[in-house]
């Protein structure tokens, strides 16, 4: 990072209320306000949200992509945690 | 005075505050491309496109009330100079970021006490337009004050030549509060607010703003004014000729 630039901060909007904050991207500012303010000109341009959380990209903790294997592969044939087993009643729809 | 002479006054007043939005906008519209940052290049670009919309709004009721051809576009692209009445602060050139945050606050920080008022015009239309735009208006009045803070309260380079911006602007600050003969006639139907009755409230929210960014409200003597009467600074021909080729060049070109 150069020493002028901005530091960097996530972007999380929600688009309607009873939603909740989805991850938009991400901007750079030197603080808080000026954050809010880039994220509102940058991602809520076409009517995106009604609401606007921006977090420092240094406080995100990631996990690790080198230990994907391990964390991610271990769910895959456990078809038994959905639950497609259940026979529904017909009027229940978008299940 | 007849219905007539009161529709033409209409006309320039609507015309007026048309001319303004879209000069200005025009002027902010050359930073696209070309901001510091990308994010202030797209928060300037949508001053830009508001003001630009603003200005149709009014364009479209002044067609609308001059009848025959005119158009929103024979109005904005057919007019030459001296037919045009916006502020000369609309016409100053870009500058530096700081010179273009100076020159909207002083535009906002008018505007915005400018449009509270004009929604309770007796112009239904002109109140109607200026309850659609205060909501813009806000944000960029917010957008220019917090900006002019940044830079006055920043360093010592940035509170220098903000300093220097706002010293060479403020003489183009005052321009809105001494109406021309058209808006003294708007004013006495109650189609438009009186200037005096603004610049207490605007005088002292630009002192609060100013105050805050550390910046010295300068001592101007003399202010220049004309911009409403059509007599312009060397700045507006410019505008005019890259705003107007295509349609000089190409007239009744569409796209």
């Amino acid at each position: 990072m150069k020493k002028n630039d901005w530091p960097l901060w996530e972007v999380f909007i929600r688009s309607k209320n009873g939603l909740s904050h989805k991850h938009a991207g991400s901007i750079h500012a030197a603080d808080a306000d000026m954050a809010i303010e880039n994220a509102r000109d940058v991602y809520t341009r076409r009517q995106e949200g009604v609401s606007i959380w921006v977090v420092p990209s240094t406080s995100i903790v990631a996990s690790n992509p080198d230990e994907q294997t391990e964390l991610f592969d271990p769910a895959e044939n456990k078809i038994y945690r959905h639950p497609t087993f259940y026979n529904l009643p017909e009027e229940l729809n978008h299940m | 005075m007849d219905n007539d002479q009161l529709k033409d006054n209409l006309i320039r007043l609507v015309t007026h505050l048309g001319d303004n939005n879209l000069i200005l906008g025009h002027r902010i519209s050359e930073w696209c491309g070309h901001g510091p940052v990308l994010e202030q290049d797209i928060a300037l670009t949508n001053i830009a496109l508001d003001l630009i919309g603003q200005a149709r709004m009014y364009y479209q009721y002044a067609a609308e009330l001059t009848g025959g051809n005119a158009t929103e576009d024979s109005i904005a692209y057919l007019r030459v100079e001296r037919e045009y009445s916006n502020y000369l602060l609309c016409e100053r050139p870009n500058g530096d970021f700081g010179t273009t945050i100076a020159r909207q606050f002083i535009y906002d920080s008018w505007h915005y006490f400018f449009l509270h008022a004009l929604q309770n015009s007796a112009d239904k239309q002109l109140a109607a337009i200026a309850e659609k735009s205060i909501k813009e208006v806000a944000y960029h009045k917010r957008y220019s004050s917090e900006w002019l803070i940044r830079l006055g309260d920043g360093t010592s380079e940035s509170h220098v030549r903000v300093q220097t911006s706002i010293n060479d602007l403020w003489k183009y600050a005052e321009e809105m509060f001494e109406p021309a003969a058209f808006e003294n006639i708007a004013i006495s139907n109650n189609i438009y607010p009186r200037p005096a009755l603004l610049k207490e409230q605007i005088d002292s929210f630009r002192l609060e703003i100013l105050n805050s960014a550390t910046l010295t409200k300068p001592e101007v003597s003399y202010f220049q004014t004309g911009g409403k009467t059509g007599i312009h600074s060397e700045y507006l021909g410019h505008i005019l000729s890259e705003l107007q080729y295509v349609q000089r060049a190409y007239p009744g070109l569409e796209w």
